[in-house]
């Protein structure tokens, strides 16, 4: 028994039905569209959405970078990038900048996107309302009737509980005035990155079986108060211990000998091209990088 | 013409009946009915034809045993229920000049954050028992499209202080409160927009005689203060004494009797309010 | 030269992919795909329901690849299967043409045809047979030629096991079960489109037939035993090969024309379900009530569960989480839910941190409101 996959693991058919779906998704943004998600070689949670949009857009062209949390080589990065260039034969990079297809989870890059690239995002609960209703029969009407009390109501009660909003990734935006969505767990700190992006965001959600959209130059604001305002999260002085950065998500890190906090870049790619950046000359390499993957 | 002769919410010839039917009783004979189902194929004809105005700043009572059809008129009122047929026009949403039960359900949330407040017998119904009670009236007050925290706080502690409940449980999730006082969270709650409508449906029913008393009292009062409309359906025709300026009663999901509260109470025509008025005695 | 990122994660990966095969191999023996096919019966007939795939060497692989663990033996026949384009669809498979078997009714004691017992194991002792520790193939060869030749004796049986009546059909004869409709409609295929809620009843089922054993057996335990008031009986469970036929693809749907492929063995089962019934003048009756369920291969507790939950699933108005169309439809499913609960174990550090930030926030505003205070 010798059996070869297709290209990109899916037959035509199948990834044709995903991008039908995509582009209505690109048609109304913000709009969960339901999809016959796959099973696919990689567990369910563990990114199938976002490797089943990732899988029907790509061509032999494109040139693939994905990242978790991220880091370009995170172990589940690293086997979803495996598995494309595997089925595919694409050009898998690490540099943000150089792809054309950009699959990530929970993180949108530092540098800003381009109008030639697409990211997609994986999506562990595609629904913002699903903690204030757990019947989906019951949500989709609520989105059907633009009626969104249910997600200011959550934020409202997180106020009177904690005296702030207390959301941590995931944080609810409006997109193009009309859909509540849920951006995926990025840090709040890149939610104003989707804002009149460049770039196409999709997201996918493989288990629960949808897939939305940011089209490019799409508003998206984040769910907030008149008087109580969206904030990200804060760093406080602090910067990334090896390339200095200030204003980008840092990652916390104990030093076991001393007990200190460190701080150093979350995206790893942007870490290495800002050292390669500021110093072309010099010939260190890096090995702590790698430390902060798995 | 003044302003208190038009009313404020007019229904026509309400109807809701429940199956599709059948030919024996779509014929709209007299007799097709018992009680109000039909026999052959046990349709029920919950309202039919009900038509009445509410004028501004009164208390209309709707009164009725069980089954009668009053408390599905008011869902229906409150859009729970999707209406058989007949119309409804409130004169403050589009002039009075577009007939409610047509609209979309995305109008009717509109219709019924901004122009109506709802008390339900149940709590549960009304209120989202696991959140805070502020929280509980901050939902209607965001669903009317407020976003400023600071207000919608005010206006809650206002409410809630209103309804005697004490400042230090206002972020207490009304699970935790007694009967009466998921009651009044409740009439907080609706009436947190400023609704010009009012429904309140066997508001009193379940509760202990002496807490019943403090909750009528309650909506007596809010009433003369906020100068709103109210309609309230009980079975009780005491309640219906103390609270109600008209009076309209039910039976088998028909009106058989209605005009102003003292008169009904004094000269009951139809042989069931006699018998209601005789038993209040 | 300037920096570059070290390939920790890659490297990772490799060793524990050697180190994953070194545990299948170590015992320096391998398993033949085709014991597996020979001895694993009650496995493979598992994975193929699970996985709603029908081939017993692939699951066999499967199995093999996946060290016996069902689980991700179907997860990788799953992922198999969406690979698989959809070249033809079957002639409609009526459950009549079985050829039978095993078939019981615990509805009636004489059913027509006679409860036939076959292979099971519901009335075997369970205790371990040890003398299986030194069973050889040459055991296996001898034994099976004395039951050939005791079979051989005794002679042909007279039961046409080609055409088994159904008990429902009696009942429904005698008005006791409610006459329905052939249903022609198209089933809607849960893994062509996405589950819309109140779901169809071909919907339902599908999701019922893939679902996880273990999950489907819970949920109609539940029902049962309190969260749902069914006392159902088992009208029919029946065993047995069921012919499968397409279209000749460039003639018309003449089932004259029609291409025999193959047989499938499926359990199939129908549970009687009393229920009261308003009738005219509020007059009220008993009548039955049926639950439908069937799965490749002999499974037949995950079946009969299936029967409980297609009819307990059958209500507008639930009254228990068993009769939640959402909540077991969505949750039963072994690849999503075996899925969503180890993704757990990937990293969140970023959400982790934010969720940090967040913790700190409130801490800092409580503080500075007691500083306030303390003014």
């Amino acid at each position: 028994m010798n059996i070869a996959y297709n290209f990109a693991f899916f037959d035509e058919g199948s990834k044709r039905e995903i991008r039908r779906a995509t582009l209505k998704a690109i048609a109304i943004p913000g709009y969960q569209v339901p999809f016959a998600s796959r099973e696919m070689p990689i567990a369910r949670g563990w990114g199938t959405g976002g490797l089943q949009l990732t899988l029907s857009l790509i061509g032999k062209n494109d040139i693939l970078k994905v990242i978790d949390q991220g880091a370009d080589e995170s172990v589940n990065a690293v086997n979803i990038k495996k598995l494309v260039a595997k089925t595919t034969g694409v050009k898998t990079v690490d540099d943000t900048a150089e792809a054309t297809l950009i699959q990530s989870r929970h993180r949108i890059p530092e540098i800003p996107l381009h109008e030639h690239q697409i990211l997609v995002l994986q999506v562990p609960l595609p629904e913002p309302l699903r903690y204030f209703e757990p019947s989906e029969f019951i949500t989709k009407h609520l989105h059907a009737e633009k009626e969104y009390s249910g997600s200011w109501l959550m934020l409202f009660e997180q106020i009177m509980k904690y005296g702030n909003m207390s959301t941590d990734a995931d944080h609810p935006v409006m997109v193009h005035d009309r859909y509540v969505m849920a951006p995926s767990p990025i840090p709040r700190f890149d939610n104003p990155k989707m804002d009149h992006s460049d770039a196409l965001i999709l997201l996918g959600a493989g288990r629960e079986k949808k897939v939305y959209a940011v089209p490019p130059y799409t508003k998206v604001v984040s769910l907030a108060f008149d008087d109580y305002s969206f904030e990200v999260e804060r760093f406080e002085g602090a910067c990334c211990r090896l390339c200095g950065a200030e204003d980008v998500f840092l990652d916390e890190l104990i030093q076991e000998e001393t007990g200190e906090t460190l701080h150093q870049c979350n995206d790893t790619s942007y870490c290495i091209s800002r050292l390669n950046e500021g110093s072309a000359s010099t010939t260190r390499t890096a090995a702590k990088i790698g430390g902060v993957a798995e | 013409m003044n302003e208190q002769d038009t009313p404020i919410l007019s229904i026509n010839n309400l109807s809701k009946q429940f199956g599709p039917g059948c030919a024996h009783c779509r014929t709209g004979e007299a007799d097709r009915l018992i009680k109000n189902y039909c026999p052959k194929c046990g349709a029920v004809y919950a309202c039919q034809q009900i038509s009445f105005d509410l004028y501004p700043g009164e208390v209309f009572g709707i009164v009725g045993e069980s089954g009668s059809g009053k408390s599905t008129l008011m869902q229906c009122l409150y859009f729970d229920q999707e209406v058989s047929g007949g119309e409804a026009y409130i004169r403050t949403y589009k002039n009075g000049k577009v007939n409610l039960f047509g609209e979309s359900s995305q109008q009717k949330r509109y219709i019924r954050n901004h122009q109506m407040g709802k008390v339900y017998q149940n709590p549960i119904l009304g209120l989202r028992m696991g959140f805070s009670s502020i929280g509980n009236i901050a939902e209607k007050l965001i669903a009317a499209g407020s976003r400023d925290v600071g207000s919608m706080e005010a206006r809650g502690r206002e409410l809630l202080e209103h309804v005697n409940i004490p400042s230090r449980r206002m972020k207490e999730p009304p699970k935790n409160f007694s009967g009466g006082m998921q009651q009044r969270v409740q009439i907080a709650k609706a009436l947190s927009n400023n609704p010009p409508i009012l429904l309140l449906d066997e508001v009193t029913t379940g509760l202990d005689l002496s807490v019943q008393a403090s909750v009528l009292d309650l909506i007596k009062q809010l009433q003369r203060e906020l100068n709103i409309s109210i309609i309230i359906v009980s079975h009780d025709l005491g309640v219906i004494r103390m609270l109600a300026d008209r009076t309209m009663v039910m039976l088998d999901g028909k009106v058989i009797e209605y005009g102003l509260t003292d008169q009904i109470l004094e000269d009951p025509q139809h042989r069931y309010t006699q018998q209601l008025v005789h038993s209040l005695l | 030269m300037g920096y570059v990122a070290v390939k920790g994660g890659t490297q990772a990966i490799e060793e524990s992919i050697q180190r994953l095969k070194y545990e299948r191999v170590k015992k320096g023996k391998v398993m033949e795909v085709d014991s597996i096919v020979c001895g694993m019966r009650g496995l493979i007939d598992q994975v193929m329901s699970e996985s709603s795939l029908y081939s017993e060497t692939l699951a066999a692989i499967a199995i093999k690849q996946a060290e016996g663990n069902p689980e991700e033996a179907v997860f990788l026949m799953r992922a198999y299967r969406s690979t698989l384009p959809r070249k033809h669809y079957s002639r409609t498979v009526l459950s009549d043409d079985m050829r039978v078997e095993r078939r019981i009714s615990a509805s009636f004691k004489d059913i027509p045809g006679g409860q036939i017992l076959g292979a099971t194991t519901d009335f075997i002792h369970r205790l371990i047979d040890f003398d299986l520790m030194d069973e050889t193939e040459e055991d296996a060869k001898q034994w099976l030629h004395a039951f050939e030749c005791q079979v051989e004796e005794e002679g042909p049986d007279k039961t046409d096991l080609n055409k088994l009546p159904k008990v429902l059909d009696y009942l429904r004869a005698e008005g006791l079960i409610s006459e329905c409709q052939e249903d022609d409609e198209e089933p809607e295929d849960v893994t062509r489109t996405s589950l819309n809620f109140p779901a169809s009843r071909s919907e339902r089922l599908q999701v019922l037939t893939r679902g996880q054993t273990g999950a489907v057996t819970a949920f109609a335990y539940a029902v049962i035993r309190g969260y749902g008031q069914l006392h159902p009986t088992v009208g029919e469970l029946r065993i047995g090969d069921l012919p499968v036929c397409i279209d000749n693809p460039i003639g018309d749907s003449d089932p004259d024309d029609a291409y025999y492929i193959g047989e499938i063995k499926v359990t199939e089962v129908e549970m009687l379900i009393p229920v009261t019934i308003e009738k005219e003048h509020g007059r009220k009756e008993i009548e039955f009530d049926i639950g439908y369920g069937i799965c490749y291969g002999q499974n037949e507790t995950k079946a009969i569960a299936m029967g409980i939950l297609d009819n307990s699933l059958n209500t507008d108005h639930p009254e228990f989480p068993s009769q939640d169309q959402e909540f077991v439809l969505f949750h039963i499913d072994s690849v999503e839910a075996t899925g969503f609960v180890s993704h757990l174990k990937m990293p969140h550090y970023v959400t982790f941190q934010s969720k940090l930030d967040s913790v700190r926030k409130t801490r800092r505003n409580r503080n500075e409101e007691r500083e306030g205070e303390n003014r």
